[in-house]
């Protein structure tokens, strides 16, 4: 066994646990032996800020948000791909230039739908 | 073992120790604190633990922001009546051995603030407290100075017997009354079992000179 090439792997990973397991066996003796365990209301508690928490976390988010994402879409990343667009566009080919209109069709509509639910409204 | 006999080897480059002497050793090298601060003393203790103070050379630099893995928690500031539930309960949450440093006059017993109807009279009311700094606010060779101190007292601490400290007893609390912030006052007041009231006798009988001038 010794001889195969594997053994020095072998050994390596037994270390390994070895090194793992060593410290948290002695904090178990450790725990075991001196230091008595001394759970508690407070101490179990799953937040750890000093505050209490209220209510249950299986709660339901409005889903409000993707409003916002939709008109950040539109006129964030729509900027992002337009500026290169309109640099390289002497350039494109016109399968380019196609895919680019499908592209900013597919945002109009979007901005359009937001206008629709009045999201644009200033009020 | 013999203190004479231990020092006869250390010098022929054999170190003898216990496990209780081991064991301190590490604990009082490496007390992190409670990433926690209240008022102005913060300040302090935020420069303590800088590079000009630098508490690193105590083992107690690394400032946690649980309370489950800090050791020490340093009441640095004024502790209001609002507050005080979150202290204890942050206490309370902290692992033991935990000890705590009240620092600066507001800690300790309200300070400047303390005629105030919102401030805590001492964090102490709730809390067992292992070290006071008085100062306002201390300075931080103060708050080392007491992380000093500390580490004199975790030192002297012993494993076993009757007088080991309260980690160690199975049978002593780890966990404190939270107060209650009431429609009057912090509900209870104060935690006969932590706090013993100083029993003061203010006589102003025959020197009191009010009034004469």
């Amino acid at each position: 066994m010794t001889n195969s090439p594997y053994f020095p792997v072998l050994v390596l990973l037994a270390a390994g646990v070895g090194f793992a397991i060593a410290p948290l066996a002695l904090a178990w003796i450790w725990a075991w032996k001196f230091s008595p365990r001394k759970p508690g209301p407070s101490k179990n508690a799953i937040y750890e800020c000093g505050l209490e928490s209220a209510g249950d976390a299986w709660i339901q988010f409005h889903p409000g948000y993707y409003l916002y994402a939709i008109i950040f879409l539109v006129f964030d990343i729509e900027a992002v791909f337009l500026l290169p667009f309109a640099v390289a566009f002497a350039g494109l080919t016109f399968a380019a230039g196609m895919a680019m209109l499908v592209f900013l069709l597919l945002l109009v509509e979007g901005l359009v739908w937001a206008y629709q639910k009045q999201v644009l409204v200033w009020s | 073992m013999d203190e004479h006999l231990k020092t006869e080897l250390r010098k022929q480059g054999i170190v003898a120790t216990t496990l209780q002497e081991l064991y301190n050793w590490g604990r009082k090298n490496s007390l992190w604190p409670l990433n926690f601060g209240l008022a102005c003393c913060a300040i302090e203790m935020i420069a303590a633990s800088m590079a000009r103070y630098d508490m690193a050379r105590f083992g107690a630099e690394v400032f946690r922001p649980s309370p489950r893995q800090a050791d020490l928690m340093i009441v640095a500031g004024t502790v209001t009546k609002k507050m005080a539930p979150q202290v204890v309960r942050l206490y309370n949450q902290m692992a033991e051995p935990k000890y705590v440093i009240s620092m600066g006059a507001c800690a300790i017993s309200g300070g400047p603030f303390k005629q105030g109807y919102n401030v805590l009279k001492g964090i102490d009311r709730y809390i067992p407290v292992d070290v006071y700094i008085p100062g306002c606010p201390p300075r931080p060779e103060a708050l080392i100075d007491a992380l000093m101190t500390l580490q004199k007292l975790i030192d002297k601490q012993s494993l076993t017997g009757a007088d080991r400290p309260r980690h160690l007893q199975a049978e002593a609390p780890s966990e404190f009354i939270v107060p209650r912030f009431g429609a009057h006052d912090l509900e209870p007041p104060q935690n006969p079992e932590v706090w013993d009231a100083p029993l003061v006798n203010i006589s102003l009988a025959g020197t009191d000179d009010a009034g004469k001038h």
